[in-house]
C-alpha cells in the first residue's frame, strides 16, 4: 500500500466517522465540531485528487464561515437540545433502511464506473497531465488553470454565483433585522438640522422671583 | 474546433489524467466515499426529525458528498469543468446555510423553540 492509498483510507475513514457523529451526537456543539472534522478530512481527499484550490476553499469557506455560523446559532438559541433528541430511535429503523438502500444502490452503480476510451475527446477543458507538463515550471497549476477557465468561459456563472451570495446576504440581514423600541440612537440629520432659535430660549427673569 | 479535437486526442494519447499522489486509488473509491457520506446525511434528516440545526448540517453533508463526486469525476476524466461546477455548489451551499440559519433565528424569536413538529404558523 502506497502512502497515497494509506492517506486516502485515513481521510475517508475520518470523514465518514465524523459524519456519523454529526448526526448522532447528543449536543449540537459537538455536531458542529464533527462537521468541521468532516470538512477538513474531505479537503484532504481533494488534495489527494489534485484539486488543491478547492480543498483550500473548502477549509476557508466551510470551516471558516459556515461552521462558525452554525456554532454561533447553536450557542445563541436557548433551546433544550436533549428534548429535541426525543424520537431519535423512533425513526432509526426507517432511516437506517433508507440509508442502507441508497448506499448499496449508489455503490453498485458507481464503484464499477469506467470512462469509455473516447470519453476524453469530449472534454471541454482538459487538465494537462504530468506527462505533458513535465518539469516545465511555467505550466499552469491547479489554481491557474481554474482561473483561466472560470474567468473566461464561465464568467457568467461566476457572476451569477456572486449574485446568489448578494441575495443571500440581503435575505439574511432582512430576516434577522429587528428595530428595538426605546433605544437611544444618534440621529445625525436632526442634529444637523437643529437651529439656535429652536434650542435656546431667553427668559427675562425679574429679580427676587423665580420663573 | 479541429485544433481543440487534436489537442484532446493528444491529451488522451498521453495518458488519462490522474491524481498525482494516489495512483492506485481509483474513481470508484472516491465515489464510494461520496455515496456513504450522502447516505449518512440522508439518515441524519430521518433521525433528527425535531432538530432543525442538525437537519441543516445533514444537508451540508449531502452537498459535500456531491462536491466529492464532482471533483472525482473532473479529476479522473481530466476535465476542469467539474471543478468549476463544484464552485457553484459550494456557493449555493454557503448561501443556503446563511439563509437557513437566518430563518431559524427568526423562527426562534417568534416561537421560543425550534421544534419542527409544530411548525404550523401558516395554518392558523
Amino acid at each position: 500500500m502506497t502512502f497515497g492509498a494509506l492517506m486516502f483510507y485515513v481521510f475517508a475513514f475520518v470523514a465518514v466517522a465524523s459524519a456519523v457523529m454529526v448526526i448522532s451526537a447528543r449536543n449540537p456543539v459537538y455536531s458542529v465540531m464533527f462537521l468541521i472534522s468532516t470538512f477538513i478530512a474531505t479537503s484532504g481527499l481533494f488534495i489527494l485528487m489534485g484539486a488543491e484550490y478547492l480543498a483550500m476553499v473548502l477549509v476557508v469557506v466551510y470551516v471558516g464561515a459556515v461552521a462558525v455560523l452554525f456554532l454561533f446559532v447553536v450557542m445563541m438559541l436557548d433551546v433544550d437540545f436533549v428534548e429535541l433528541k426525543q424520537g431519535f430511535w423512533q425513526f432509526a429503523p426507517i432511516g437506517g433502511v433508507v440509508a442502507t438502500i441508497i448506499v448499496v444502490e449508489l455503490i453498485l452503480v458507481v464503484a464499477a464506473w469506467a470512462f469509455p476510451d473516447d470519453a476524453s475527446i469530449a472534454r471541454a477543458h482538459p487538465i494537462p497531465t504530468a506527462a505533458q507538463t513535465g518539469a516545465n515550471p511555467d505550466a499552469p497549476n491547479n489554481i491557474e488553470a481554474l482561473g483561466l477557465v472560470l474567468y473566461t468561459d464561465y464568467v457568467h456563472y461566476f457572476q451569477i454565483a456572486g449574485l446568489i451570495l448578494l441575495i443571500a446576504m440581503i435575505g439574511a440581514i432582512v430576516l434577522t433585522f429587528r428595530t428595538r423600541e426605546g433605544v437611544r440612537r444618534q440621529d445625525p440629520a436632526s442634529q444637523v438640522a437643529r437651529r439656535q432659535i429652536d434650542s435656546i430660549e431667553l427668559k427675562q427673569v425679574k429679580s427676587g422671583q423665580g420663573i | 474546433m479541429d485544433l481543440r479535437l487534436a489537442a484532446a486526442r493528444h491529451a488522451a494519447s498521453a495518458g488519462r489524467a490522474k491524481g498525482i499522489y494516489a495512483m492506485d486509488i481509483g474513481l470508484g473509491h472516491y465515489l464510494s466515499v461520496g455515496a456513504i457520506l450522502f447516505a449518512v446525511g440522508m439518515a441524519g434528516i430521518f433521525l433528527n426529525r425535531k432538530n432543525v440545526i442538525v437537519i441543516l448540517m445533514s444537508i451540508e453533508l449531502m452537498l459535500l458528498s456531491v462536491n466529492i463526486n464532482f471533483v472525482a469525476f473532473s479529476q479522473f476524466l481530466g476535465d476542469l469543468t467539474g471543478q468549476v461546477f463544484a464552485f457553484m455548489v459550494l456557493t449555493v451551499a454557503a448561501a443556503e446555510a446563511a439563509i437557513g440559519l437566518a430563518i431559524l433565528v427568526a423562527y426562534f424569536r417568534n416561537r421560543g423553540d425550534i421544534s419542527v413538529d409544530d411548525a404550523n404558523l401558516m395554518k392558523n
